[in-house]
């Protein structure tokens, strides 16, 4: 089975989150990357996969060689080998796009992505590849058990659970539950070294459109205080609601 | 075609005499990504495995210590400079600095756990180790499989080591030693598989190193020692009662014992003082968080500028003895490899680099410790009667902290022998402190320059300063040595003024240097903080070195000499351009306060 990780390279999760003077991008300035936590659920099950039944596990990122530290970390959690595909990742579809170009090129069976990356949060690039190959797609991904070709999948949807299987050729939208958070792998020092001597290939990207553009970001709005107002005012209280808050 | 003279490194305790530029220095920044992996790695394992269970040190849970440093050799951390050969990574000193730095900020049980079990417990077997005795330890030390501990201290034998009295007695077949002896404050005791242990052969001049595994008949153990703090950390006292040792698991040579404990602690005080540096950072990043979250006369306390005055130097002092630490690590690390490229096996030159930087070793030791209690003090004062409480964090870090400025060598002992080696260096004529002690000497007699540096260029005060702040050193030392002579050594009092004067120039340079050579790096702008705290810290030094100078010289100079040295140590110590210390420290505190954790 050949295993491909998809690998998105975002901010840690405390970062300061501030844009670019004119709004229209992220400043990267003095920030921490980290691999997406939804792809660290993947790559570890990935991984299990190697460990129990003999899996090669190739990560893959799109994106500038600033990312090649967090390829790096996975190859030293115990991925084989790591793809770059150097293009800054615009939208998406271009990243869709470029998966799904490597997947047909590698061969391989099985694609995990995470269900969304904590940067954009746009939660397209899964499911946008197995549209591209005309794979099936298992999305919000919690579960998964078997020998292969067919797996049963357990996945998160609305108000419970969903139970299905599919067969490889397969895409997996993943997030935690595919393996629980005291699964992730630490790094081991061995594996760290090791990581220097492991494959890292950097590819062109193939053509592909940019199908959105980026407007502006903006904050959202910093909390206002908290008013306390004495449970027997409930005079006050209306009258507040009413001219201050404006929801009655 | 312009000559192009190669410059000579700098040797230890060099900095004195010589201008350092801050192309020669290595700075945290300079780490490799490897490396950097490594300390993030380490970092997210005791995020993981230790800080969800913390309280569980503070309830003497000995086997908890024991159970993360098991972990802690599966993830590799107990082998860093281990020989790939013996299973280790065969990594480099000032790598295992920063896993050091990082595995120990948490708490002192599992610092003092590790440092004893890395440090003293393994680098004795490492460094003067036969290849049998490496082949039979050294890999299941690196893995955790063999817990490592050091018997070196005794009741009546502390500073003064090699007065121990535990005696090694060649049994009449010629085979074995018979040890008997009573050694305490025995790290990792509790727990450990093999111990190093010091004793006296005859009447030998020197101690000679015995390695003795658990369970040696004849060796048995005292109760767990109940302490101010390192709660976890198991020590006891372990009793040798005809305790028979194979003649071959004497380690290094008969008489050898002594250098090697002391060459063990060459290391061990390096390792201590970044050992301190994380329990800082953590400090500071509880103390700030609290600051901003607590609310008093309606504002955050972090608000206030005598909070951010304490926020400020708790940071400045951290970053600087990072700074210092790490630059003495890789001097090391360099002359390690200068060494080995000279021919000498890997053992010795690790013995040799760091021997040649014991006067750092000694002085970062001093500096790491005092930082961290100063933090660590402060700490609490920022959680106000909260701190005081054993449900904050604070308290621990406290009392774990102490035990710093005690163990591998007192700060006395420190301050003590890092002056005594370096006029040793110069007794010797490896290092010509004279000289340049005579030049200033003369300078007293001058009318002073009034040439000035050019104000504009970054450091450029700075860096005079520092030169000056050495002269006051070579001034103060320089007389003290020419009025005692070798009597000085009774005159501890001095020698103490001397040995703060070199601690803290040591470590102002340090900054200075790391700020200087970042902003070429990164321009002026994006380091400003980073400035300002080199600023800041050189400016309380320069203060120390006034008031230890003046003290020394009351203490021994009289008349017009007195008034000499003293109007020279108002010249050295001087700014022309003095700081706003209040600007600077709320521009530093603004950077630890909107980060709200140790922003660096």
């Amino acid at each position: 089975m050949k295993v491909l990780v998809c690998i998105s390279h975002v901010p840690d999760t405390t970062s300061k989150i501030n844009f670019t003077a004119d709004n229209s991008a992220f400043d990267k300035n003095g920030v921490q990357f980290v691999i997406n936590p939804y792809d660290e659920f993947g790559l570890t099950r990935a991984i299990w996969l190697k460990e129990k039944k003999g899996a090669s596990v190739t990560v893959l990122n799109v994106g500038g060689n600033e990312t090649e530290p967090t390829l790096r970390k996975a190859l030293a959690i115990g991925a084989d080998n790591a793809i770059r595909v150097d293009a800054e990742p615009s939208d998406a579809f271009f990243v869709a796009k470029q998966i799904a170009a490597v997947a047909q090129e590698g061969g391989y069976d099985l694609i995990i992505a995470g269900r969304e990356s904590i940067d954009y949060n746009g939660g397209q690039v899964p499911g946008m590849v197995a549209a591209l190959l005309n794979w099936p797609f298992v999305n919000a991904c919690v579960g998964m058990d078997g020998e292969g070709p067919e797996f049963n999948f357990t996945r998160e949807i609305d108000g419970g659970k969903e139970k299905l299987s599919a067969s490889l050729p397969l895409v997996i939208g993943g997030q935690k539950g595919l393996v629980e958070e005291s699964d992730l792998r630490i790094p081991n020092m061995r594996g760290i070294m090791q990581a220097r001597t492991k494959p890292l290939e950097v590819k062109a990207a193939v053509d592909a459109e940019t199908k959105t553009s980026v407007g502006s970001f903006s904050k959202p709005a910093p909390k206002s205080a908290v008013k306390m107002i004495d449970a027997e005012n409930v005079s006050e209280l209306v009258q507040l609601l009413h001219d201050e808050a404006k929801v009655i | 075609m312009a000559e192009v003279e190669a410059k000579e490194y700098l040797k230890g305790g060099e900095f004195l005499i010589r201008t350092v530029e801050s192309d020669e220095i290595f700075i945290p920044e300079d780490f490799s990504e490897e490396q950097k992996m490594m300390a993030q790695a380490t970092t997210d394992f005791i995020e993981k495995e230790v800080v969800p269970q913390r309280d569980r040190f503070e309830k003497k849970d000995y086997a908890f210590t024991e159970e993360i440093m098991k972990k802690a050799g599966e993830l590799g951390l107990l082998g860093i400079t281990v020989p790939e050969e013996f299973g280790g990574l065969g990594m480099d000193f000032n790598t295992s600095m920063l896993v050091c730095d990082r595995i120990s900020g948490v708490s002192g049980s599992l610092s003092t756990a590790y440092g004893a079990h890395t440090g003293i417990g393994t680098l004795p077997v490492q460094l003067y180790g036969t290849d049998a005795q490496r082949e039979k330890y050294l890999p299941g030390l690196a893995s955790g499989e063999i817990m490592g501990a050091y018997c070196l201290t005794e009741p009546g034998a502390g500073s003064d080591a090699n007065s121990g009295k535990t005696k090694a007695e060649l049994t009449e077949d010629g085979k074995h030693y018979k040890i008997n002896g009573q050694k305490i404050w025995i790290s990792n005791a509790g727990f450990a598989n093999l111990f190093t242990v010091f004793a006296r052969i005859e009447d030998d001049k020197y101690l000679t190193a015995f390695l003795v595994e658990r369970g040696t008949e004849g060796m048995s153990f005292g109760e767990e020692e109940h302490k101010l703090g390192i709660h976890a950390s198991s020590t006891r006292q372990v009793f040798f009662n005809d305790c028979i040792v194979p003649v071959e698991n004497m380690l290094g040579e008969r008489n050898g014992g002594f250098k090697i404990a002391m060459n063990a602690l060459n290391y061990g005080r390096i390792k201590l003082a970044v050992a301190c540096l994380d329990a800082a950072r953590r400090v500071i990043s509880y103390g700030v968080s609290y600051a901003n979250e607590r609310k008093q006369f309606g504002v955050s306390i972090s608000s206030f500028g005598a909070i951010q005055q304490k926020l400020a130097e708790m940071t400045t002092k951290t970053w600087v003895a990072e700074s210092a630490v790490y630059r003495a690590g890789q001097d090391i690390e360099n002359h390690i490899i200068r060494l080995q490229e000279g021919g000498m096996s890997s053992a010795e030159a690790k013995l040799k680099g760091v021997e040649e930087y014991a006067i750092e070793c000694a002085i970062l030791k001093v500096l790491g410790s005092e930082v961290g209690s100063y933090v660590a003090d402060e700490g609490i004062q920022i959680y106000g009667g909260m701190g005081y409480s054993a449900d904050a964090p604070m308290e621990q870090a406290y009392r774990d902290v102490r035990i710093a400025r005690i163990y591998e060598g007192t700060n006395e002992i420190n301050r003590l022998h890092s002056v005594a080696m370096l006029l040793k260096k110069a007794l010797k004529g490896e290092m010509d402190l004279m000289s340049p002690a005579m030049k200033v000497a003369g300078e007293l007699m001058e009318i002073p320059s009034f040439d000035t540096p050019d104000y504009s260029v970054l450091f450029a005060e700075e860096k005079e300063i520092i030169e000056k702040l050495k002269k006051s050193i070579l001034m103060v030392a320089g007389k003290a040595v020419e009025t005692f002579g070798m009597d000085l050594e009774a005159e501890q009092e001095i020698i103490m003024n001397a040995a703060e004067m070199l601690i803290e120039v040591y470590a102002a340079e340090s900054g200075i240097l790391r700020a200087e050579k970042l902003a070429k790096q990164k321009g002026e702008e994006a380091v400003a903080h980073e400035i300002n705290m080199a600023k800041l810290y050189l400016h309380g030094a320069m203060e120390q070195v006034a008031k230890h100078g003046r003290e020394a010289i009351y203490s021994f100079a009289e008349g017009d000499e007195q008034r000499m040295m003293l109007m020279g140590l108002k010249r050295f110590t001087k700014a022309a351009n003095p700081y706003n210390l209040k600007t600077l420290r709320r521009s530093i505190a603004a950077k630890v306060i909107s980060d709200n954790k140790y922003p660096f």
